[in-house]
């Protein structure tokens, strides 16, 4: 019963759709009040029917309706509480739900913000956002229906896949969708720009904090599923550059462009006409990404559905939304805005930025798409894997690492050099004499390691400098968005620490050992003292002991797993890590030979960088975010007094 | 520098980034394509040792011996097979009668040194590439016997060992 609501309501919000898509689009034309309070009010009804929606499938999850296909699919009585709620969006219908869930939310969260803006633009907005949230509705209720009841209701389920259930994984999907999702919004700002046929600083001022906000989910839910896949798959990788992969990243890496253009178009009306193709390029590539994860021409843990009517549906949705999206750029863009500039300049440094940024998008694009375009034209069956990205971005990074700090030191329109030189001079020094001490301490790293290594401590050294900066301008509590750019910067070199450390200095041995015996990585040593049988909620394991003979863990235990769980028929390696500042220790148990067993352990030293650094920039992006808001309520009090 | 003079050198330097991408990218592309080959396709046409390949099918039954380390098995698609060595972790749900893609190169001597072995997590999912290669040798069969078939929904991300 409650599931036919949760039905009911998904249609229902359909309807108000459609109501939200004639008064957005009316209202935009006639500006008349009534239609775009039903406008508004629409978007917010959207939402509050999906969430109806969502919270029915949440409640079958948690009581175990198996007459319900999806839960019967993808959910076991043996089941932890926190990993049947996770099971809502651990399968096709179930994560497209949240995916409509997040898109009415950026809806209804719209309507309910600013009305500076001119209502025409407002109400555009509103609409096309509607249109968005038909074409995943229908797509929702003819193709994905999460509430389609099975005729006999079995009496268990099949339980979610083992390496599914995991915290991480259970936020990685809602903190993802929150991130690529929300360019949503800057694609409806973009069109509804065009339609208006009205696009300038002021736009660009008013989509700014959406696309921040978006981009702060994105970093965060890309770092996260980093985590995971680091942890939960037992390689010790942090990065793969599987498609799935790929299809985030590059969102992001379009959707950092089109921060740092819409700084440019807001701040001296330049830029543009770049800054709307990128707005509904980023949201097309979300769209992308969305088919390759969803349609199943990927293989990978992320690829649910296998239904080639759902693929095709998606596909459709993406050249009607990415393509409409283009032509009307291409008739309606504004003629070409004077952008000229002066190469000593900050929106010259932010042009070359996007200049790197494009290009690497490209680059991840072709390296993902080539294959599954050969192999869709009846190609032969290939694959381009991390040696090709490698191979791309790690000299691509070189030129953009050493430009990078310059940019926010700059002033707009025309500045000088010189001064900068005598500036930045301590943290060009400083990064050169680590490099050079890393040169002659650590002998063997890569050439091309070091001079990223430099390349991320000039730019760590040049946010610094940044900070200092704008820390003597600060005044009050509500200008946090001069200490974004510093803070952002600075994370990303934190993480290129992470990636390149990680990378080049990690050491590794894989051994078939016998209990007893002593094994050494890097400056540890360990003692294997053999594996014992142990059983969990929902599995039974395989423990390896490994304990530290030296150094500051010396008596400290890892206690690498193998998973074995009964309802899925399915085995997972559970890795131990030990996690410090300066390295991890990774530990993975293979198969027994004979009276031994396969044992891999991993040093991985200031891998952490990698996500520390990652949550720096989210918070940078925060920063910019919390000033504006703070801002804002400041202006209402000020107003209110 | 005149301004006209500054613009043209900013046009060059960002035309001069996006040629020298473009050549990374191809070049890195050329370099880095690993062809998919099914046992039966090589042993139509056999693979020059020393070329980069990845080689799907079951591992054959009754072929897995194990040395410590070092596992021999062979790579079927129930029409023909290709030996395999591999030294390292096995992935885990590795086993006689899985679907499995070995990437590697063969040897001079036609044996085929994998550097990674992946299998999926599930036990009734089977790689595409897989699948593909049983139809193609005639083999295919859709029932529960052979796995692929069973969870249409299944997730699979690729789990692998890998030596480097």
């Amino acid at each position: 019963m409650i599931a036919e609501f949760g039905h009911f309501a998904l249609v229902c919000a359909l309807c108000v759709c459609l109501v939200q898509v004639g008064a957005g689009l009316a209202g935009a034309r006639s500006t008349s009040a009534d239609l775009i309070r039903v406008a508004d009010m629409s978007a917010r009804a959207q939402f509050g029917l999906v969430l109806i929606a969502f919270g029915a499938l949440t409640y079958s999850f948690v009581v175990s309706d198996f007459s319900l296909a999806v839960v019967h699919a993808n959910s076991h009585i043996a089941k932890p509480l926190v990993y049947k709620i996770a099971g809502v969006w651990g399968n096709h219908e179930g994560s497209m739900l949240l995916w409509v869930l997040i898109l009415a939310l950026y809806g209804a969260a719209f309507s309910w913000s600013e009305r500076t803006m001119p209502t025409s633009l407002h109400a555009h907005i509103i609409g096309v956002q509607g249109l968005m949230g038909i074409a995943f509705l229908v797509f929702l209720v003819l193709t994905s229906n999460p509430f389609a009841r099975l005729d006999t209701a079995p009496f268990e389920g099949r339980g979610l896949t083992p390496i599914l259930q995991d915290p991480a994984l259970a936020a990685h999907p809602p903190l993802l969708y929150a991130g690529y999702v929300g360019f949503s919004i800057t694609f409806s700002f973009a069109i509804a720009a065009l339609l208006d046929g009205k696009v300038d600083r002021q736009w660009a001022r008013w989509m700014r904090p959406w696309t921040l906000l978006a981009w702060v989910f994105l970093t965060l839910g890309i770092a996260l599923g980093s985590y995971w896949a680091y942890y939960e798959l037992g390689w010790g990788g942090f990065w793969f550059w599987d498609p799935v992969e790929n299809a985030s990243l590059m969102p992001w890496l379009a959707g950092t462009a089109l921060l740092h253009s819409a700084l440019v178009a807001e701040r001296r009306g330049t830029l543009i006409n770049w800054t709307l193709l990128l707005a509904i390029l980023t949201f097309a590539l979300s769209l992308a990404g969305t088919f390759l994860v969803r349609s199943g021409v990927l293989t990978s843990v992320h690829a649910f559905a296998n239904d080639p009517a759902r693929g095709l549906f998606i596909l459709a949705i993406l050249v009607l939304f990415t393509g409409g999206g283009l032509a009307l750029f291409g008739w309606r863009a504004p003629a070409s805005s004077n952008d000229k500039f002066q190469p000593v300049s900050r929106e010259a440094l932010l042009v070359a930025n996007n200049i790197f940024l494009a290009t690497a998008t490209v680059t991840v694009f072709v390296g993902t798409i080539y294959p599954l375009a050969l192999d869709a034209l009846g190609g032969p069956k290939i694959s381009v894997g991390a040696p090709y990205f490698n191979a791309v971005f790690a000299p691509l990074t070189i030129p953009f690492l050493i430009m990078l700090p310059l940019g926010p030191l700059l002033a707009w329109r025309n500045d000088r050099l010189s001064p900068l030189v005598t500036r930045l001079a301590p943290a060009a020094l400083a990064a050169l004499l680590i490099t050079l001490g890393l040169a002659l301490t650590r002998s063997g790293t890569p050439l091309l390691a070091l001079v990223l290594l430099g390349g991320a401590f000039w730019l760590i050294g040049g946010a610094l400098t940044d900070m200092g900066q704008r820390l003597r301008r600060l005044q009050n509590l509500t200008q946090t968005p001069l200490l974004s750019a510093p803070v952002a910067h600075a994370g990303l070199g934190v993480m290129i620490i992470g990636i390149i450390t990680a990378t080049a200095w990690r050491e590794e041995l894989v051994v078939a050992a016998t209990p007893g015996e002593a094994l050494r990585v890097g400056e540890q040593t360990l003692r294997f003292d053999g594996v014992r049988e142990r059983a969990g909620p929902n599995y039974t394991s395989e423990q390896g002991r490994l304990v530290y003979l030296d150094g500051i863990h010396e008596g400290e235990a890892l206690l690498p797993e193998r998973r074995f769980y009964e309802a899925e028929r399915s085995q997972t390696t559970e890795a131990a890590i030990t996690t410090d500042l300066a390295g991890h220790l990774y530990a993975v148990i293979g198969e027994p030979a004979e009276d031994k067993r396969v044992v891999r352990i991993w040093y991985h030293p200031f891998v952490a960088f990698i996500w520390i650094g990652a949550l720096l920039m989210a918070l940078g992006g925060a920063l910019g975010l919390a000033g504006r808001v703070g801002r804002r309520s400041h202006a209402v009090s000020g107003a209110r007094a | 520098m005149s301004p006209k003079n500054a613009r043209a050198a900013m046009i060059l330097a960002g035309l001069g980034f996006l040629a020298l991408a473009a050549t990374l990218a191809l070049t890195a592309l050329e370099d880095n394509i690993v062809f998919f080959r099914a046992p039966s396709e090589l042993a139509e046409k056999p693979m020059a040792a020393g070329v980069a390949l990845r080689v799907g099918g079951l591992v054959s039954e009754g072929s897995v011996q194990r040395d410590g380390l070092d596992v021999r098995f062979q790579i079927t698609d129930l029409a023909h097979q290709v030996d395999v060595r591999f030294t390292g972790m096995l992935p885990d749900l590795f086993r006689e009668g899985q679907g499995v893609v070995a990437e590697g190169r063969f040897d001079a001597s036609g044996i085929f040194m994998a550097d990674t072995v992946l299998a999926k997590h599930d036990e009734t999912y089977m790689p595409p590439e897989v699948a593909d290669a049983l139809k193609a040798s005639g083999r295919w069969q859709a029932d529960a016997t052979h796995p692929g078939t069973d969870y249409p929904d299944a997730t699979d991300r690729k789990t692998g060992a890998e030596v480097k």
